[in-house]
């Protein structure tokens, strides 16, 4: 602890307020759709399916948060071959 | 007309019996007819915040099933004679409390009181969803600190959508009590100020009960804080809120640091 320590007023508060209006803006921007994440997962492989054959367990979908932004993260892994051995043929309108 | 109060709070061990003890205590001082109803179905303290343990024959679960009358298990307070407290079940838990029971209980009530606090348990579940359903105020009891404050909005939440108020399309009148509130520490920098946490939570303030020693030395004997130590400031306060649920305007007193220079400079040192 230096000199300077002792003038600089570390307080808690305000980070508790901050960390509280942060978590309670998107906790009440979820009421009643806690299954977001679900639902948006079904979704998106449903709409990617129609135009690709899609593995189940390659789509990872994520919510991140941070001050400014909330990051929705969408992951898919579409394979380059087909079950044959063929490369896959990607249909613009299936 | 009687009017059904709910003291909630999502989380545990913020004050929500005391509250209701001390709440419920001052309202019958006044003279109105007042019911404490603790709906901790198999954690029941409210009998003992209030004197009452030994007293206790039937409970809330034995009126809800028809094996006693409400009137058999009401205990009249011995200190003040408008008081009453329906203890709840020691050996059940919450699923006893079915929804046609309690609403039959509650509209019985609404008869014979002026003002029913229901005292609810921790926890967003049966207990809780049933000690909030037949509200028409809702008392949110919180303290200064980040998981209080947060289990309370999701209360808020759960008072505008799972009560038959809300059901019904009208609104449950929500208040904020603050208890354990340190202007001290608050004044520091150390503790959530009455300001933050009314702007986060935006309900209306009831009252702020400071830190205090008296509410644990009048839990001890068994007495509401109101009735044991009624001079105290957390008493004090008790009182106010009880006034202004009885519709009085009555300014908020926010607690301050009431030491002077010196007290100040020497707290620091010893901190």
């Amino acid at each position: 602890m230096n000199v300077f320590d002792l003038f600089r007023k570390k307080t808690t508060a305000p980070v508790a307020r901050e960390r509280l209006q942060i978590i309670l803006a998107h906790e009440r921007a979820q009421i009643g759709s806690s299954d977001l994440i679900v639902t948006l997962r079904e979704e998106i492989l449903a709409v990617i399916a129609k135009h690709m054959p899609v593995e189940r367990d390659k789509v990872n979908v994520s919510m991140d948060r941070n001050n400014e932004v909330s990051m929705l993260e969408v992951e898919v892994e579409l394979p380059l071959r087909d079950e044959k051995g063929e490369p896959m043929k990607i249909a613009a309108n299936a | 007309m009687a009017k059904v109060l709910v003291v909630t709070s999502g989380k545990g061990g913020v004050g929500k019996t005391t509250s209701t003890a001390a709440l419920g205590a001052a309202l019958a001082k006044t003279g109105k007819n007042v019911a404490i109803v603790d709906f901790d179905v198999g954690l029941r303290n409210l009998d003992l915040v209030m004197g009452a343990e030994r007293r206790v024959v039937f409970d809330l679960i034995n009126v809800i099933n028809g094996d006693a009358k409400l009137s058999q298990a009401l205990i009249r307070d011995k200190r003040v004679d408008t008081l009453h407290l329906l203890p709840a079940s020691q050996t059940r838990d919450k699923d006893a409390l079915t929804e046609e029971g309690v609403e039959t209980v509650i509209t019985e009530m609404r008869e014979k009181f002026d003002y029913i606090l229901c005292d609810s348990p921790a926890g967003i579940e049966r207990g809780a969803t049933m000690a909030m359903r037949h509200a028409d105020v809702a008392i949110v009891t919180t303290n200064p600190e980040v998981s209080s404050v947060r289990d309370s909005d999701r209360i808020i939440g759960l008072l505008d959508s799972k009560t038959m108020k809300a059901e019904n399309d009208e609104r449950v009148e929500k208040f904020l009590l603050l208890t354990r509130y340190d202007p001290v520490r608050a004044d520091r920098g150390e503790m959530l100020k009455v300001d933050d946490v009314l702007e986060i939570l935006s309900i209306p303030l009831l009252a702020v009960v400071p830190e205090s020693q008296d509410v644990l030395k009048a839990s001890n004997l068994g007495m509401p804080v109101t009735l044991g130590s009624p001079a105290s400031i957390a008493a004090k306060a008790y009182t106010d809120a009880a006034r202004r649920l009885m519709g009085e305007a009555l300014p908020v007193e926010i607690p301050t640091d009431r030491r002077g220079l010196f007290g100040k400079i020497f707290a620091r040192k010893a901190a």
